[in-house]
């Protein structure tokens, strides 16, 4: 039978690209998927006929763009248009609009205040700090602080520099934005309720927290960190769904000669006197080779894929206590039309543009946390809404529409125990009549609603509570921490055993970046040469 | 007798009423005597609208004639550097017309309308050289610049788009092909050209009809992403696709005073477009002698690496030993589709074959403080950005 040099587990984005990675040196690669289709939660399925849904990750801007580049993903059919701006829908029947252009930005904040429209000069050039110390980390493996090996030291001292380099007062200001949470953060900028809610958006997502909780700022980072071609904090739809970023690294990978094999999950990483030598398939069928690189979460991957007993004790324990909490769900919906909102005029170009939030207070924000910590889903949910179907004409027919919302929050488990079908349908209305309130004629344009929990998105996908981060990004689960202090170079603790998902450093959001770190990595155990690009830097 | 007193100020095109109302930045500028939008509402969404739905942009200001007669055809063969008898009625040319010298007076676009009947598009007047190369033939010659109203229509959906008009004859148009249609009881010609190398169109019409047309294309675009889009946004998407500006990557024969800063069509790249098997043309002694003897520069396609665009960078044959560069960029860009730092460039022969690696030293601020990096550059054969679905007939309809 025929052994390979590397299996990597798991077709999603970060698999994919460490794949390739892999591939483009030289070695012979075969990356295995559960599924009888590619991409993990970066895909693009016709769940309704003619509709192409991005029912999982819906929006890209972090994938890294050396990675984009070095690996020519443009010419396997990549293309990430941005799209224009973001709204939060009021109570009182009017809105708050953020735009691209920094002029009209500041005009239509002016409108709500003068104040917070002057502030939010310093609000960003305060977080784009925080951003360029955490860029330069992205594509670099972490350093591991008790390390005397030689490149550790290096990094070390490159990441201590960056940090001295801020001066005393920033590095005051920084170890703050690191600990303390996001509702805090924008206190010490603003003074308007709809303008914090809709900046505190991004420092939940994805995450189990409030926006009261320490550790939410530094995800509020993790939003505005990508770009589109240069434009930080810009999001975009990638052309045909988010299922092209996948392909287009399959394409990618298997242009150095890589091979998938979907409908091949695993049940077992097979190890022998410490040793990986291959994986066992849920259908029995045994594949070999002396590198296997899990793609999937830790905890899928060390508890649920390998035996306890070829485990040190205390890194089992770590992996078990690993916070990978489901906090977020989703509605994804084929509609008939462009919905009408009453509170913007007919020829808005937010219309469709705009990615929409109908949640227009802090405390709304925290209260649909409560609901969380209760163990049932948000009432009055925090609902990230975009259409990408009117910026890419590929998805729907045309004058048709997609929906996607990612809700939060959304718990793995109701109250300790599995959803049933009537609690999922009464998280989908919540939401369906959250957007109502704000677009009477939302409710007849929709032609097909799949609602996804937590669960939903574990047995589908395979990440565990179906976090999309693979594990949250709070300052114990990050960069040298990440997923496991001593453990975060990607290697496991089992020889020829490495690990790429979104568990690793530096985290989730499609960035590919965790896939390509351990590829590095990976590369230089094998003693060939490295394959993945260095950042390009901004000094 | 008093003489009528000149227009002094900036000509409209006839799209300019469908523009303004569009237009929400205010940014125009001069081409050719004509208001052209930089912008109308975001330089980078525009951008995108080419490469992800579908561009407008009004074309209208460039120069054209018209060429007819018996002669039209053996005259513009000795005009132009290619073959023109390979160009049958409904097909248009790339080409570019040369001095005695050999030296590109520019470059343009010929459409071959109807048997013998032609129209050569082009950045600059031309009218004086064009009549002095008639002398001995029998054409006429007629400048009508504004009596033809034309739109580029540029995008992966322009196909459907222009379908959904009800434009005729699409699916078997190629590209560099055209065909005539009716709209409104004019005449409309579609071509399957452009600037952007993307799939894309142009079309052209009597500018009585310009706003008729306007409004049609934009009714039958409205769930395909139509938007009008102005010069910035184009100019990045010739960039990509590595098609030649006049006056930045090289500079019209009859507009330089200093020696030495013209270049031959086979010093940009264009030789594929010379053909010396032709009896006679203009410059075709200066080239073949060049052709012999080797030229003294080479247009260069740089990808290069990290991000920071190499505008107005010296190249370098080393990264190391560079007391003398060998040349310089003419045009740069970051590629949003490609994620490529791209760019132009001139450099002296031998330099410059495809595959080889030459050194840029870019100059990039950053807050005031300027910084200099030498980044590695590659020479690359083909253009940037070359999708499938541009040369695909007939076209997919995203």
């Amino acid at each position: 039978m025929k052994k390979y040099d590397v299996i990597v587990v798991g077709a999603g984005h970060n698999g994919l690209a460490n794949a390739a990675f892999l591939a483009k040196a030289g070695l012979d690669v075969l990356c295995v998927e559960k599924n009888d289709y590619i991409g993990g939660a970066a895909v693009s399925r016709e769940l309704y006929k003619d509709w192409k849904y991005s029912n999982c990750s819906y929006v890209c801007s972090l994938l890294r763009p050396e990675i984009y580049r070095n690996l020519e993903l443009h010419k396997h059919g990549l293309q990430v248009t941005p799209y224009g701006g973001s709204l939060q829908f009021m109570e009182n029947g009017d809105y708050f609009g953020s735009y691209h252009d920094p002029e009209a930005a500041h005009r239509e904040m002016a409108r709500h205040s003068l104040h917070d429209a002057d502030a939010y000069s310093r609000y960003s050039t305060d977080t784009m700090r925080q951003c360029r110390l955490i860029r330069d980390f992205l594509l670099r493996t972490a350093p591991d602080p008790t390390s005397f090996k030689p490149r550790d030291i290096k990094e070390l001292i490159l990441l201590g520099n960056k940090f001295l380099e801020l001066g005393e007062d920033r590095l005051y200001e920084t170890i703050r934005f690191w600990t303390m949470s996001v509702a805090e953060y924008l206190d010490e900028y603003f003074e308007t309720d709809v303008i914090k809610t809709a900046l505190s958006g991004s420092g939940i997502i994805g995450t189990a927290l409030g926006i009261h909780s320490p550790g939410t700022a530094y995800v509020l980072l993790h939003h505005y960190m990508g770009d589109v071609d240069g434009n930080v904090g810009t999001w975009g739809f990638a052309r045909g769904g988010m299922g092209a970023v996948s392909n287009s690294l399959a394409g990618a990978f298997q242009s150095y000669g890589g091979e998938i094999r979907s409908e091949a999950g695993v049940d077992q990483i097979i190890v022998k006197n410490n040793r990986t030598k291959g994986v066992a398939l849920e259908s029995g069928e045994e594949i070999y080779a002396p590198v296997v690189v899990s793609a999937m979460d830790v905890k899928r991957t060390f508890l649920n894929c390998m035996d306890k007993n070829d485990l040190p004790g205390n890194f089992y324990k770590r992996v078990k206590n690993f916070k990978i909490r489901g906090s977020s769900g989703k509605l994804n919906i084929a509609l008939d039309g462009m919905p009408t909102f009453p509170a913007l005029s007919e020829n808005s170009e937010f219309i469709g543009k705009a990615d929409m939030h109908f949640i227009d207070s802090m405390e709304r924000m925290e209260r649909a946390y409560d609901d969380w910590k209760d163990g049932t889903w948000s009432k009055d949910p925090y609902i990230d809404c975009t259409i990408p179907s009117a910026t890419d004409p590929t998805m729907v027919p045309p004058g048709k529409h997609f929906m996607s919302c990612f809700v939060q929050y959304c718990p793995a488990q109701i109250e300790g125990r599995a959803w049933t079908n009537e609690e999922r349908e009464a998280f989908g209305k919540s939401v369906i009549d959250q957007i109502s309130n704000y677009s009477p004629d939302f409710k007849d344009l929709i032609l097909h609603v799949e609602i996804r929990t937590p669960q939903d998105i574990e047995d589908q996908i395979g990440i565990t509570e179906g976090n999309i981060f693979h594990g949250e990004l709070t300052m114990d689960q990050l960069l040298f921490n990440r997923p496991v202090p001593g453990f975060a170079q990607y290697r496991a603790p089992v020889k020829g055993l490495y690990m790429c998902g979104s568990s690793t450093h530096p985290g989730g959001g499609v960035m590919a970046a965790p896939g390509a770190n351990a590829a590095r990595e990976i590369l230089l155990d094998l003693k060939l040469k490295n394959t993945v690009p260095e950042n390009f830097g901004d000094d | 007798m008093t003489a009528q007193h000149i227009f002094t100020g900036r000509l409209k095109t006839p799209f300019h009423p469908r523009i303004t109302e569009l237009d929400s930045l205010n940014t125009w500028h001069n081409w050719a005597g004509y208001s052209s939008a930089e912008a109308l509402y975001c330089e980078d969404m525009e951008y995108f609208a080419i490469r992800n739905s579908t561009g407008v942009f009004d074309i209208t200001p460039m120069t054209k004639y018209r060429i007819t007669g018996p002669d039209a055809l053996n005259y513009l063969d000795r005009l132009v550097t290619r073959d023109m008898k390979k160009i049958k009625p409904g097909r248009v040319a790339y080409a570019v017309w040369c001095d005695d010298q050999g030296q590109v007076m520019d470059d343009g676009t010929i459409f071959h309308l109807r048997e013998g009947e032609y129209r050569l598009c082009s950045q600059e007047r031309h009218f004086a050289w064009l009549k002095a190369a008639s002398i001995g033939f029998d054409v006429t010659l007629k400048e009508e610049t504004a009596d033809v109203a034309a739109l580029a229509v540029q995008g992966p959906t322009s196909y459907s788009i222009l379908k959904n008009m009800g434009v005729r004859g699409l699916e078997e148009l190629k590209p560099f092909g055209l065909i005539h249609n009716e709209f409104l009881g004019s005449e409309l010609m579609i071509s399957r050209t452009g600037f952007t190398g993307d799939l894309g169109y142009e079309l052209w019409i009597s500018p009585d009809k310009a706003l008729e047309l306007w409004d049609a294309l934009f009714e039958a675009g409205k769930e395909y992403g139509i938007r009008a889009i102005g010069t910035h946004a184009l100019g990045l998407a010739r960039k990509e696709a590595a098609y030649l500006a006049p006056f930045e990557d090289f500079l019209p024969a009859e507009t330089t005073v200093r020696t030495g800063r013209t270049r031959s069509p086979l010093e940009l790249g264009l030789d594929w477009l010379v053909d010396f098997s032709k009896e006679n043309f203009n410059g075709r002694k200066a080239l073949l002698k060049e052709k012999e003897n080797g030229s003294q520069w080479n247009l260069v396609k740089l990808d290069i690496e990290g991000n920071k665009t190499a505008d107005h960078s010296y190249i370098y044959a080393h990264e190391k030993n560079n007391k003398s560069e060998i040349g310089f960029i003419t045009s740069a860009a970051w590629s949003p589709i490609c994620k490529q730092n791209i760019a132009l460039g001139t450099v002296r022969s031998p330099h410059g074959k495809p595959g080889d690696t030459l050194w840029v030293e870019i100059y990039y601020q950053r807050e005031m403080h300027w910084n200099r990096v030498m980044a590695e550059a590659s020479i690359v054969d083909k253009p940037f950005w070359f999708p499938a679905r541009r040369g695909k007939t007939p076209p997919d309809p995203f």
